[in-house]
């Protein structure tokens, strides 16, 4: 009686357990399906590399090249803000800050990565690009700097957790060998503490962009929304996650705009996934070279 | 003296970063709290919109968000929990272990909006549950469910392995020993992971634009299947549509103070269990 209950809880557990693959399954099969449309009547690279997007002319022209370069634009921009901040920030609290100072930063940190993102949305739409408009005298604020100025302060608390996990795994022993060796604090920090963490703070830069990339209300309200090949930094842009964002409202169900939309959420989909298995494999390595396991 | 001077010029810059990132991100909190402040009052949180979302509260904003998020808790604590358990203390082979610990990463690191299109193709066409809280809550269920699965992990971790085998070696089975000895000390590490949850989930916009949310509403929500307004959509919309901007950013304004002030308490309330928690296992061992 006993073994056979619990045998059905154990039974209970193994299929729920199971759920966040069926999820992931599932998130993949609807992009899919529902992407699979657009590809079959326009094709797959010229709806990658097609130049123009304009879902809404008749004919309508459905090419996403402007949109991928935009996303990557706003998020390379991004990261040159928020790795410098959020990676220089882990290694003052992991390194230099004393233990009082240690037990106020880390949390403050951990609070604000907590900001909704439609926060900072609104704080770049009434603040910043005002203010950038002034300051540049451009014809708009809402630019691809405005975006990546706006995501790189929003990850940079996310940056500087993950950095600073990473740095809590390089052993003690590491800084006394330096130390004893007559290194000074600066020399085992920048020699052996920054390579020893090496890449486990890359993992954290990867994930850093994998949500920049993907982050969408911030680059929705503050990037400008013009589907045009960027060509300078202070121009308006329209990154793939503002296009779904904008756009799905307007559509029709059905539509081949709508299948469009779709299958750029495909595309920003499998961009992610691959960020997320380089970072997943790098990390692995790291905790290996460490002798951490697993 | 060449390289203290190094030091000295590295240690400033580090301490450079980490002034810059607190003053931005102050700078946000100190303009929403000084703007927002004076749009607070008891008939802003208790009254609904009026004259097209000039005058009046934004009650049913807030009511959507908390319905949004206990819905989303709600489908998303037995599956988180379960799934925890099952990698943790059932030890299942190793290849279902990585088979599960990669799509919970992956799922992740999914992009929010993705999320959304995929409970607007699921909930709301395919199982025709509508624009309602019944397909945004599930929305924002599934995407929570990984921060939930790890938070758990790493509670049911924590519990210390004698705790276990004292209770097997008396005599309990193993689900006796899951449910009278390692879930209830696990259980603050489980809550601390659920209110940093609902202070995500409370938040998001994106994946409740097409499954959940409209700008405006006539009163209340009747079921889960009405739509329903919520305070992170209603920033965005109040920013975006309408035909009275100024007015309109003032009430954003309060809106984003009413957001930032729940989503920040419930953070800083996790934290301070957690830390609490630390303190306890701390001297009780």
């Amino acid at each position: 009686m006993h073994k056979k209950k619990e045998k059905i809880i154990r039974w209970v557990f193994s299929i729920l357990a199971f759920s966040s693959l069926f999820f992931l399954v599932g998130i993949t099969i609807t992009l899919f399906t529902s992407g699979l449309p657009v590809f079959r009547e326009k094709g797959i690279l010229e709806f990658i590399l097609g130049k123009e997007w304009y879902p809404t002319y008749n004919p309508p022209a459905f090419g996403i090249l402007p949109l991928i370069m935009a996303s990557f634009l706003v998020t390379i921009g991004a990261v040159m803000i928020c790795v410098p901040l959020g990676v220089g920030s882990a290694l003052f609290i992991n390194e230099l800050a004393n233990h009082r100072q240690k037990a106020i930063l880390k949390p403050i940190i951990e609070i604000l990565a907590s900001i909704p993102s439609i926060v900072y949305g609104f704080f770049g739409m009434v603040l910043v690009a005002p203010c950038l408009q002034k300051i540049f005298h451009l014809p708009v604020g809402q630019t691809a700097f405005t975006g990546s100025l706006v995501l790189g302060i929003m990850a940079t608390p996310t940056v500087c957790s993950i950095s600073e996990d990473a740095l809590s795994f390089v052993p003690q022993s590491y800084r006394e060998a330096s130390l004893a060796l007559g290194g000074n604090r600066w020399q085992t920090l920048t020699r052996v503490i920054i390579p020893a963490a090496g890449s486990g703070l890359s993992t954290g830069i990867i994930l850093g962009m994998s949500r920049a990339i993907g982050e969408t209300m911030t680059v929705l309200m503050v990037t400008g929304g013009a589907a045009i090949i960027p060509t300078s930094f202070f121009q308006p842009v329209r990154p793939m996650t503002a296009t779904i964002a904008a756009e799905m409202g307007e559509t029709v169900v059905g539509s081949i705009h709508y299948h469009a939309l779709f299958a750029i959420g495909l595309v920003l989909f499998l961009i992610t996934l691959l960020f997320n298995i380089i970072a997943e494999i790098i990390s692995r390595r790291y905790r290996l070279k460490l002798g951490l396991g697993r | 003296m060449n390289n203290k001077i190094k030091q000295q010029f590295g240690f400033f810059l580090l301490f450079l970063c980490i002034l810059i990132t607190i003053f931005f991100l102050g700078l946000i909190l100190y303009f929403v709290i000084v703007q927002g402040v004076g749009v607070l009052s008891y008939e802003f949180l208790t009254q609904i919109p009026k004259r097209s979302m000039t005058a009046g509260g934004v009650a049913p904003a807030i009511v959507g968000t908390f319905y949004l998020t206990l819905g989303a808790i709600i489908f998303a604590i037995p599956l988180g929990v379960a799934c925890a358990i099952y990698l943790s203390e059932y030890n299942p082979q190793s290849v279902v272990i990585n088979v599960i610990r990669i799509s919970i990463n992956n799922l992740a690191g999914v992009p929010s909006v993705v999320f959304g299109l995929f409970g607007l193709a699921v909930f709301v066409k395919y199982l025709g549950f509508g624009v309602s809280i019944l397909s945004g809550s599930l929305t924002l269920g599934i995407m929570v469910l990984p921060g939930i699965i790890s938070a758990t992990q790493e509670a049911l971790l924590a519990v210390p392995q004698s705790y276990r085998e004292a209770s097997l070696a008396l005599g309990a089975t193993l689900w006796e020993t899951i449910r009278k000895v390692v879930l209830p000390s696990a259980l603050p590490g489980i809550l601390t992971g659920i209110i940093l949850s609902i202070g995500r989930v409370a938040g998001e916009t994106a994946p409740i634009m097409f499954t959940a949310a409209t700008f405006y509403t006539r009163g209340y929500p009747k079921s889960i299947f009405s739509e329903v307004m919520a305070l992170p959509y209603h920033i965005y919309a109040l920013m975006t549509e309408g035909v009275h901007p100024e007015v309109q950013t003032k009430i954003a304004y309060g809106c984003a103070l009413i957001l930032l002030i729940l989503v920040l308490s419930m953070s800083t309330l996790a934290i301070i269990l957690r830390q609490r928690q630390r303190g306890k296992t701390y001297y009780g061992t």
